[in-house]
């Protein structure tokens, strides 16, 4: 018996793939083992750990959770898509310079997840940050650091607002 | 002209990995191509004792793309002898051979491995593997099995077992005036690091693989590889570049790389396999302990009794110890000690060292007990301590190469706002919540362990550094490439550090905070031999300024070797090789324990921990605004990245202290708890303020870089901080870790 493929298309990072698919083949696994994008963590296979955070048509989600065929279509940005050029994203530079990852393996999760976050809208304090960062673990304990990364940012994103008002 | 002395040794220079990590290059165990590539997932036992009596194997052979299914009966000889199968941490004992026979020794033992051509054939296959087996009655409950402890018969090599008791502990503690007993448990832990354990085996032709593998040691795979399969070290290349967090977990070889090598050499075809979140929760793990403490102070609050007792938990195959009752002897001056540790043994895998082995949980009951025996004398648990403290380690009667505790306590103290604290427990409310302080002693040893290293100048004034060592997130990486930097005066990005693979000079395994110091001092000489070089060519150059120097009168900075005295007469690195007609300078180094030294000193680390925790009145929710940890470790060689070892620690302490914990079925023998959703680990909303500080210590005597380690000292006190917090705050004293709400308001 031959595996059943859907053909399907995803556009990751803005580059399209035309793919046929296993209707159980996971984003995480497509992206991992198919298109070699290892940027994209398993951390769990579960959605417990957050490490395959993705942006998926600008929200984030598991991908380990997502299967394949139901993003047809889809516009998916992993840790490789978030710098442009070779310029890193606001996000990835604040990273370094505040130490926020260690082994560095939940860090593309904690990337993508803190990406979205800046867009958003929902953070007012500190507290949310750590809330609404809580679905990406990090067990090299970087948390307040990668809260000072996204506070820095976001900071800087709202003196950007405010100036151009 | 630039003659500013530039050191980068104690600059918070960012991580040289960083934008590889950031960006997503930095590539893991199971990142790695090979063509034609298998993918090969573990099938686990499902009973904790026992024997296999039939694997069902004919269903999953029948799906598409699974190419072959071993099991004990058709897996790939490995080496008859128990000694080939040790590696260099293993404990005394038998070490684990998968698939060795039909004998079931724990749950989640693996009995079958299946390969496919795709990671979802062999996925589905494997969950197709049926066993029926012949039970045997097993035990998981370190409780039942604690009266059968026993003290090791053969010690573990480089644990010193406790040491013979001093004074009169029993008679002291009857005397006493102020005295304490209590019993304390700390549940197992699991190390859960972020990355799943994988190893990726590329077939190079006859006998020959190179590895990718998740492990805190290249060499150390790399010669159990060679030891179990009869294949010669040089044939057998094992890279760990990137290591996604280990903590102790992979500096023993894991079954997969067992698996992917196996299934390499019987397939000739390349391997990878990747344990599940939930196989991991049977490898190894912090053993559960138990502890029976009496202390007893005289009026003045001076310690006159100390007698601690440990009972961990180890397998059924091997012996696996720590140093858990030790530290107890050696943090305060006291004369009359008594401390015993036995084994019991649980049908479990082996447990493994977790971040900090031993003193993670030896200290936390051990200073748990000061703080009770603190507020039985109605003395300040800090002041307690400051009255206590040893001047030599009364264990082996030697002197500390430095202890700057003092500063340690005195700064940690201010930060928290130690004067804020209430004598009585319970007294403070701010709104719903009753707010406490709480502090304890932490203290690592500072290892000095055998490394070597080589560096290599090239003529455009690029260095190279190199040894087998491990980044599992340490910032390995990173401080090479300063020390490299510091020692020959040259720019951080023009250092190439090399690690992370086992062709590289010898490197012990990457744990016991030891790398910094070791395989740092290695690098160190390496430079320094090529200085040397240098300086003597400079020296012969026709017009040298240098020609009266001698070696001490010289310096290297801003790439140059130039007069310590008149920096502006030197000469450029490149220059210097150029004149000498050289390709290239090699140094290589090494560095070794002081034999000689250690006859009368000690090396530690020391921390003092200060925690601020408010728990709710009515449902015991425990929060902790804020953590200092004060440590004293020697030269701090990257401030940025050194915080981070602290901050982690520290975030595992409070797992210690308030989540984390296996939860076993004793009846089945099986963790129920085994995944990320409810084993909790810290959480971006359980981690607020932690402050780090670090003292000054100045220690010439530890290792040729006056380093002493960092990455296990943050975890240590931490969790005795956080429910000695709890118990000023509450008045109730928990000595059951973790110390979940339910422990509060019963």
């Amino acid at each position: 018996m031959d595996t059943p493929k859907i053909e399907i298309a995803l556009t990751v990072n803005g580059v399209r793939h035309d793919i046929a698919v296993a209707p159980w083949e996971t984003l995480l696994d497509v992206l991992r083992e198919r298109l070699h994008l290892t940027g994209s963590k398993k951390g769990c296979d579960q959605g417990q750990c957050g490490a395959c955070t993705v942006l998926v048509d600008g929200e984030r989600i598991n991908s380990c959770l997502a299967l394949v065929v139901s993003r047809d279509g889809a516009a998916i940005t992993t840790v490789e898509g978030l710098a442009e050029g070779g310029e890193l994203h606001p996000l990835q530079a604040a990273f370094i310079e505040h130490d926020a990852f260690q082994c560095g393996y939940c860090t593309p999760g904690q990337l993508c997840s803190g990406v979205a976050l800046l867009h958003e809208g929902r953070v007012h304090t500190r507290e949310d940050i750590r809330e609404l960062m809580s679905g990406n673990l990090c067990r090299c304990g970087a948390y307040t650091n990668i809260a000072d990364a996204i506070e820095t940012v976001l900071d800087r994103q709202n003196a950007g607002r405010e100036a151009a008002e | 002209m630039e003659t500013a002395n530039i050191h980068h040794i104690g600059n918070p220079t960012n991580r040289v990995d960083g934008r590889l990590k950031v960006t997503g290059a930095a590539r893991y165990a199971a990142e790695h191509e090979a063509s034609g590539l298998l993918h090969g997932v573990i099938v686990s036992a499902t009973v904790a004792a026992g024997r296999v009596v039939s694997l069902e194997t004919e269903r999953a052979l029948s799906v598409p793309g699974v190419v072959e299914i071993f099991t004990h009966e058709n897996r790939g000889s490995g080496a008859w002898l128990d000694r080939n199968w040790k590696d260099e941490v293993a404990p005394p004992g038998h070490p684990f051979r998968p698939l060795h026979s039909d004998r079931i020794l724990f749950a989640g033992q693996p009995i079958a491995l299946v390969v496919a051509e795709t990671l979802e054939a062999a996925r589905d296959a494997a969950s197709l593997v049926t066993a029926a087996y012949e039970v045997e009655q097993h035990c998981t409950e370190l409780e039942v099995k604690r009266s059968e402890a026993y003290e090791p018969p053969e010690k573990r090599s480089g644990i010193p077992p406790p040491p013979e008791p001093r004074g009169k502990p029993e008679d002291a503690f009857e005397r006493a005036r102020h005295r304490i007993a209590a019993d304390y448990r700390i549940r197992a832990e699991h190390h859960n690091p972020m990355e799943l354990f994988a190893t990726t085996c590329v077939y190079e032709g006859k006998d020959k693989l190179t590895i990718y593998e998740k492990t805190q040691g290249s060499q150390n795979s790399q010669g159990y590889v060679a030891s179990v399969f009869g294949l010669k070290t040089k044939n057998v290349r094992v890279i760990n570049h990137y290591v996604g967090g280990a903590f102790g977990s992979a500096l023993r070889p894991q079954q997969q790389l067992f698996f992917a090598v196996m299934a390499s050499l019987e397939l000739k075809r390349s391997v990878r396999v990747v344990l599940t979140r939930s196989q991991m929760f049977y490898i190894g793990y912090r053993p559960e302990t138990r502890h029976a403490i009496s202390m007893a102070a005289d009026n003045e609050g001076r310690l006159t009794s100390i007698i601690h007792g440990a009972v961990a938990a180890t397998s059924h195959y091997e012996d696996y110890q720590e140093s858990i009752v030790n530290w107890s002897g050696m943090m305060y001056h006291c004369d009359n000690v008594k401390l015993s540790y036995g084994l019991a043994k649980l049908n479990t895998a082996t447990p493994c060292d977790m971040r900090a082995p031993g003193a993670a949980v030896g200290v936390t009951a051990f200073e748990c007990a000061v703080d009770e025996l603190a507020h039985e004398a109605g003395i300040d648990p800090l002041e307690f301590r400051k009255r206590n403290f040893a001047t030599l380690d009364e264990n082996m009667g030697k002197q500390f190469t430095s202890k700057a505790l003092s500063a340690c306590y005195h700064q940690g103290a201010a930060r928290i706002g130690w004067e804020r604290r209430s004598a009585e427990p319970g007294a403070v409310r701010d709104g719903h919540e009753l707010v406490g302080l709480g502090m304890a002693t932490g203290m690592w040893e500072a290892f000095l362990m055998k490394a070597s290293a080589e560096a290599k100048l090239t003529p455009d004034g690029r260095l190279q550094v190199s040894t087998a060592a491990s980044d599992i997130g340490t910032g390995t990486w990173t401080i090479l490439a300063q020390i490299g930097a510091d020692a020959l005066g040259l720019p951080v990005e023009d250092v190439t550090p090399m690690i992370g693979d086992s062709s590289l000079p010898a490197s012990p395994v990457e744990g016991g905070s030891w790398t910094a110091a070791s395989n740092g001092s290695a690098v160190l000489a390496a430079c320094e031999a090529i200085k040397q070089t240098l300086f003597k060519h400079a020296r012969k150059m026709a017009n040298s300024p240098l020609t009266a120097a001698s070696f001490d009168e010289v310096v290297f900075l801003s790439g140059r070797i130039a007069l310590r005295t008149d920096p502006d007469r030197g000469l450029s690195l490149p220059e210097v090789m150029h004149a000498s007609d050289l390709d290239e300078i090699r140094g290589s180094g090494k560095a070794a324990p002081k034999l000689l030294q250690m006859r009368k000193y000690v090396s530690y680390t020391h921390s003092a921990v200060f925690t601020e925790v408010r728990v709710d009145r009515d449902i015991g929710i425990v929060r902790i605004p804020k953590i200092v940890c004060a440590v004293a470790a020697g030269k701090i060689i990257n401030p940025k990245t050194a915080r981070s070892q602290i901050l982690g620690g520290v975030v595992m302490g409070i797992g210690m202290a308030l989540h984390e914990e296996a939860m076993t079925d004793h009846r089945l023998g099986k963790i129920m708890n085994h995944n990320l959703a409810e084993y909790h680990v810290p959480a971006h909303a359980d981690i607020a303020d932690i402050e780090v500080i670090f003292v000054d210590e100045q220690d010439e005597k530890v290792s040729p870089l006056g380093v002493k380690g960092l990455g296990e000292i943050g975890i240590v006190g931490t969790a005795a901080a956080v429910a000695n917090a709890i118990f000023s705050a509450t008045g109730k004293r928990v000595r059951d870790f973790p110390i979940t709400l339910d422990k509060i308001i019963r």
